[in-house]
């Protein structure tokens, strides 16, 4: 038994635990004890990757290098934190009566399936396996969305299934013309979906075929990214959906997709390298800075409107989506490197903040902003927990979403200096947007009767100390798997 | 040109013209039975298609896969759609397409354009899967704009099976099938969705009393 097989296997063999027990009472507690078991797993595989570098060979069906290995890592944690949150959560939302005993052994036997399927979509080295762990993450989701079974959660439950099933077929189809392309190059039909021995052949792959797949790949997982104009189905799934459910899909299944979009961008990158004169070759990274740079601004105008609070806060995720998807288009070490480092402390911020807001909307009882107010006076960690939250997620130093989105504006002021004006004017934009909500609900004044809940802040506090951390300095050991996905990426490192 | 190709491909090809009939037939289909009953048929065909691929090409799996699509698509998913949809009582139902011309005709200049993409690829100029390609994008496209005409859950699921025929059907001629794990895969991740399906229209119904999903609008950013 390997560290890999655990990562994978726990939470595969939890989801079927729980789908049996999952009503019982030490469900809840279970659920946390196994996630965080997958996280010490995820722990021993990064250690074994420092060690060895590398995990599995050029043709093998799992392949873990320095760009998935602290994705991997991160989702296992924030997997972890996001259970512990949940456990005191689902405890009330069962005692309030809103959920019945069947759908806590849904609820948690979908969390851990879920988990499943983000790990094995990080791990394969199986481009076919992806897709399958993909929808399989939807799969495993749509339930959770519908869990109250108000007219809301089912319309956006359904939402949800419909436009990413769609996307994800998409995506499909874009896998099949990678295949296509690559099996007339590639003997052993078994290897020809192998994103090891598909990199390494890339530049002999057919460029307009690649392009094409690329097109329908960008577009199918930049759905589940939730980029612009795809991103319909996301406000509606965070908002109606349980809490840890919006914090999981929001930190976690976002990432996970923008990986595999990357994953096939390195592909096709090396495939037009080739043929630079016919064929465009910063087609794929043209095109996802459009698709960010649309992302980012729209979504950093809808926030001004919203009135629930989930939903502002799943807008400002699409905003951040755009921005990464945009500093991969962009290209280049230090938009990359920018890149990577984004994707982790937004997650690690992001999840933390819905963690918050769960807490926020038990204590007010709706999650309307409007009847949301006064945090900080009835219950001060959790008021202070969502300032913080927010100021770091805005981008303000010394927290670690202000050291990647400084050198992203460095990189597009020496790329594309034009681009840095929407750049500052969209993260004014979503500043304000956050914080013309945020001020009364944390300042005003309490309404009467409103009385703090039983919270566990400190899944919270750690990962903001964690994001604080990175703004100050980024341990060595994670600047140098950054600097080798860079490399990998970018064609150059940073270092 | 086309009596100098092998009988087999031939028979490829007209299964293939005859799979973006049925799917031109969904488009213009508005009673629930017929609807599925048309599916049922298009799922068949791409089965006969992956049939003769395996045959002509000697890759054997694919009489495996071709199995599976007749176990999933023909009869599984028509099988359960029509039980939810009579225990529903909605087997009568007419589900009204609006301005039909208006849909064949843009399905008509989707499936050129689907021609115009597959036109550039070099490597397929010798084949017959320039053809296969082109009609397998326009069935794909062609189910995307059944899932947008139409604003009944039931008709939308079969527009999204549909859509699902086109994947598989590219995935057959274009290269010979998937690896067989991943085909697994999309066979497991079909079987859940249409279970998935299943249980959400019970859940639509009783939400809002009846299928027309176009009444699930309250999520949608009002003004203020």
């Amino acid at each position: 038994m390997n560290a890999l097989q655990f990562t994978l296997g726990i939470p595969l063999l939890a989801s079927m635990l729980l789908g049996l027990f999952g009503q019982r009472t030490w469900a809840k507690t279970f659920n946390v004890w196994t996630a965080a078991a997958g996280f010490a797993a995820s722990l021993w595989l990064a250690w074994g990757i420092l060690q060895n570098g590398v995990l599995g060979g050029e043709a093998t069906q799992f392949y873990v290098d320095s760009f998935n290995v602290y994705l991997i890592t991160l989702t296992a944690f924030v997997g972890a934190t996001s259970a512990l949150f949940s456990r005191p959560y689902m405890a009330r939302e069962r005692a309030s009566g809103r959920l019945s005993d069947g759908r806590m052994r849904l609820y948690h036997s979908s969390y851990q399936g879920f988990l499943f399927t983000l790990q094995l979509a990080l791990s394969t080295n199986n481009l076919g396996v992806l897709w399958v762990a993909m929808e399989g993450a939807t799969l495993a989701t749509v339930l959770l969305v519908s869990l109250y079974r108000t007219p809301g959660a089912i319309e956006a439950a359904w939402k949800y299934f419909i436009i990413c099933g769609v996307g994800i077929a998409l995506a499909l189809f874009g896998t099949v013309l990678l295949y296509f392309a690559a099996a007339r190059v590639i003997v052993d039909p078994d290897q020809a979906l192998l994103w090891s021995v598909l990199a390494r052949h890339s530049s002999e792959f057919d460029p307009v075929v690649m392009a094409i797949a690329f097109v329908f790949l960008l577009v199918g997982y930049g759905t589940k990214v939730g980029l612009v104009p795809m991103h319909t189905w996301l406000p509606d799934a965070h908002s109606e959906g349980p809490t840890p459910m919006s914090a999981v899909l929001s930190g976690l299944l976002l990432n996970v997709a923008l990986y595999a979009v990357v994953r096939v961008k390195i592909i096709t990158d090396g495939a037009l390298a080739m043929h630079p004169v016919a064929h465009n070759p910063h087609l794929p990274g043209y095109l996802m800075m459009g698709f960010g740079l649309l992302s980012f601004t729209v979504a950093g105008l809808f926030l001004h409107r919203q009135q629930d609070i989930k939903r502002l806060y799943s807008y400002s995720s699409i905003e951040h989506m755009g921005l990464i998807t945009f500093a991969f288009g962009l290209g280049g070490p230090l938009a990359t490197f920018a890149a990577l480092l984004h994707m982790t402390v937004h997650s690690l911020t992001k999840s933390a903040i819905f963690i918050t807001v769960g807490h926020a909307s038990h204590i007010a009882g709706t999650q309307l902003m409007a009847n949301i107010r006064g945090l900080i006076r009835t219950q001060p960690a959790v008021g202070w927990g969502l300032l913080i939250g927010t100021t770091a997620i805005a981008g303000f130093p010394p927290f670690g979403v202000f050291v990647s989105e400084f050198l992203l504006l460095i990189a597009t002021m020496k790329a594309q200096p034009w681009l840095t004006l929407p750049l500052l004017m969209g993260l004014a934009v979503a500043f304000a947007g956050l914080f013309r909500h945020l001020h009364p609900i944390v300042y005003g004044d309490a309404p009467e009767g409103q009385n703090p809940v039983q919270a566990n802040m400190w899944p919270v506090a750690v990962q903001l100390m964690l994001v604080l951390w990175l703004g100050l300095a980024i341990p060595a050991f994670l600047a140098r798997w950054f600097d080798q996905a860079t490399l990998l990426i970018s064609g150059e490192g940073l270092l | 040109m086309l009596n100098q190709l092998p009988l087999y491909q031939q028979a490829i090809l007209t299964l293939a013209a005859m799979i973006l009939f049925s799917s031109f037939a969904l488009l213009a289909q508005n009673r629930v039975l017929a609807m599925i009953h048309v599916f049922a048929w298009q799922g068949l065909l791409v089965a006969l298609t992956t049939t003769f691929v395996a045959y002509d090409s000697g890759a054997h799996h694919l009489y495996f896969s071709a199995a599976l699509t007749v176990a999933l698509k023909v009869l599984f998913i028509p099988w359960l759609l029509h039980r939810l949809v009579r225990r529903m009582g909605i087997d009568r139902e007419m589900h009204e397409v609006g301005h039909p011309a208006m849909v064949l005709m843009t399905a008509a200049a989707l499936v050129i354009f689907c021609y115009y993409v597959a036109q550039p690829i070099h490597q397929l100029s010798t084949s017959i899967t320039r053809n296969t390609i082109a009609i397998s994008m326009a069935v794909v496209v062609l189910g995307l704009l059944m899932l947008i005409t139409r604003n009944k859950a039931v008709s939308q699921v079969i527009g999204f099976m549909s859509l699902e025929n086109g994947l598989f059907f590219a995935a057959v001629a274009a290269t010979n099938g998937m690896p067989m794990v991943v085909e697994l895969g999309i066979a497991f991740d079909v079987l859940v969705a249409a279970v998935i399906f299943g249980v959400f229209f019970f859940h639509i119904r009783d939400s809002i009393d009846s299928l027309d999903v176009a009444q699930l609008n309250q999520l949608a950013e009002h003004d203020q």
